[in-house]
Parts: C-alpha cells; structure tokens; sequence
C-alpha cells in the first residue's frame, strides 16, 4: 500500500478533528476531538515505521528500525491517558461551578 | 484489488464515516459510542501493519479505559442533549471552511513530494510490532522513559484527584 494513503486517510480523520474542535461548545466533544487527532497522528506514526522497516528489512532481513516510532505511539497513548485523568477533573469541576459544559463560560476564569 | 486493499478502503470509510458521526450526533453518548467505533476501526488498521502489540493496547486503553472514563463523566453531569449551546451558524461555516483548507493544503502538499513517491508500507509482514522486540526496546533503549512514565501517572493521578474533591 503506498504511504500516501495512508497520509490521506491519516490528514483526514486529523481534519475531522480540527472542524470538531473548531465548531463544537461542549467541552467534552472538544476533548473527544482532540482524542481523535492524537490517534490519527498515532496511526501516521506507525505507518511510517513499517515504510522504514520495509526499506530496512530489503537491505538487512532481520532489522529492528523504525521500532522507535511503535515506543513513541506507546508513550502516546500513555501521556493522553495521564490527560484525559485530569483533563476530565477539570470538566467536572467546571460544571460543579457553572452547571454547564459550554466552553464559552471558561472565560469566567478571569475573575 | 487484493484482500488487503479492499480492508484498507472499508476499515477507513468505517473510521471517516464514524468520525463524522460523532462531530454531528447531538447527544454526548453517541458521539463517545461513535468515537469507540472509531478506534476500534483503528486497531484493525493496526492489525493490518502487523503491530499487534499496539492495536491491543489501542482497544483496552482507549476504547477501554479512556472512553469509559467519558461515559462515567458524561453520566454523572446528566447534560441534557436539547440543552446543549450550539455555535452560530456562520461561526461553523467558518470552522468547516478553515479545517477544509487545512486539509487540501496538506493534501496538495503530500502530493506533491517527491520524497514519498513511490514509497510502499509493509502490509502484515514484518516483527517489529510484535511484543517480542517491542519489550526490548521498550527495556533497553528506553527504559528512562518509561520509568519517568510511572511519574507522571502518579502526578496525573494525584492531580485529578486534588481537582475532582470539592
């Protein structure tokens, strides 16, 4: 498969993302928006290891490269969980204190 | 068209359509139910680059953890979907135009390059995204970071906790 449709499908579910966090005033959406784009990102990251491997593996059988771009997905995956913990902590905290989701009553924190 | 292909076109549709599902579906759930659907779609991209590890991981995690997190969340603040602000309607026409441009520049710009004509992706071949030299890796070259790791889950821990209590 050419790496170009994946970059395609990749820029695309990242795009969906963007308009979500674009047009969107529920704070969890946004934030499901950006889940959204850490996993396009993370499926680009590892399309892209297996073109280096492919390459590798033609010249080497046997070779390990671009096994670094699967770790960086692992810590990913790792760093958004940490995020979505208080990500999440955060929203709640915000709907204890305005009844509401709406990111527009963020700008409250001003004052 | 191979069996690989024909996988590849339905698993993306599949993410695409479900992506766009959970930026239109008015209630909450939906789109968190919408979104499960999505990374699932995912893994199967996974499985497809034959990086098993990951596209487990991906499924307990995210589609596990993280998204019932959203669900508990979602539950507990009994957001009503009639209530919900929405945007005005040229503020979303902007927001669709301005992601839309964002995604024919990248497009036109990936076409263009030279440096990735003709550059193919190992399909279900290859060991690298098996546990076996991932763990190796993961303890050998990086093992700082993932020690660091822990850290970090204790801190984020640690801080929802602090905000989350009144």
């Amino acid at each position: 498969m050419p790496i170009q449709y994946y970059i395609f499908f990749c820029l695309t579910l990242f795009s969906i993302g963007v308009i979500g966090v674009l047009t969107r005033r529920n704070a969890i959406i946004v934030f499901m928006c950006v889940e959204l784009m850490l996993n396009a990102v993370n499926l680009l990251l590892v399309a892209f290891s297996k073109m280096y491997n492919g390459a590798a593996l033609q010249a080497l059988p046997g070779s390990t490269a671009g096994i670094d771009a699967q770790i960086f997905v692992f810590f990913i995956m790792v760093v958004a969980a940490a995020e979505v913990s208080v990500g999440l902590a955060i929203i709640v905290m915000m709907y204890r204190n305005t009844h509401s989701v709406d990111i527009n009553f963020l700008n409250r924190l001003k004052n | 068209m191979n069996k690989l292909e024909i996988l590849f076109y339905a698993l993306s549709a599949f993410a695409i359509v479900s992506a766009i599902m959970v930026l239109v579906s008015k209630n909450p759930i939906h789109s968190v139910l919408w979104l499960i659907l999505v990374f699932f779609a995912i893994s199967g991209h996974y499985i497809l680059l034959n990086a098993q590890f990951l596209a487990i991981v991906n499924i307990i995690v995210y589609a596990g953890a993280i998204m019932v997190l959203f669900l508990f969340v979602i539950m507990l603040m009994n957001v009503k979907s009639d209530q919900e602000p929405q945007k005005k309607l040229l503020i979303k026409f902007i927001g669709v135009l301005s992601g839309g441009s964002f995604l024919t520049l990248l497009i036109a710009l990936v076409k263009q390059t030279a440096q990735l004509q003709g550059k193919q992706v190992l399909m279900k071949e290859g060991s690298i995204g098996l546990i076996h030299p991932l763990g190796k890796a993961l303890f050998s070259d990086y093992v700082l970071p993932f020690e660091i790791s822990s850290v970090l889950f204790l801190s984020a821990m640690v801080g929802a906790v602090i905000i989350g209590k009144k």
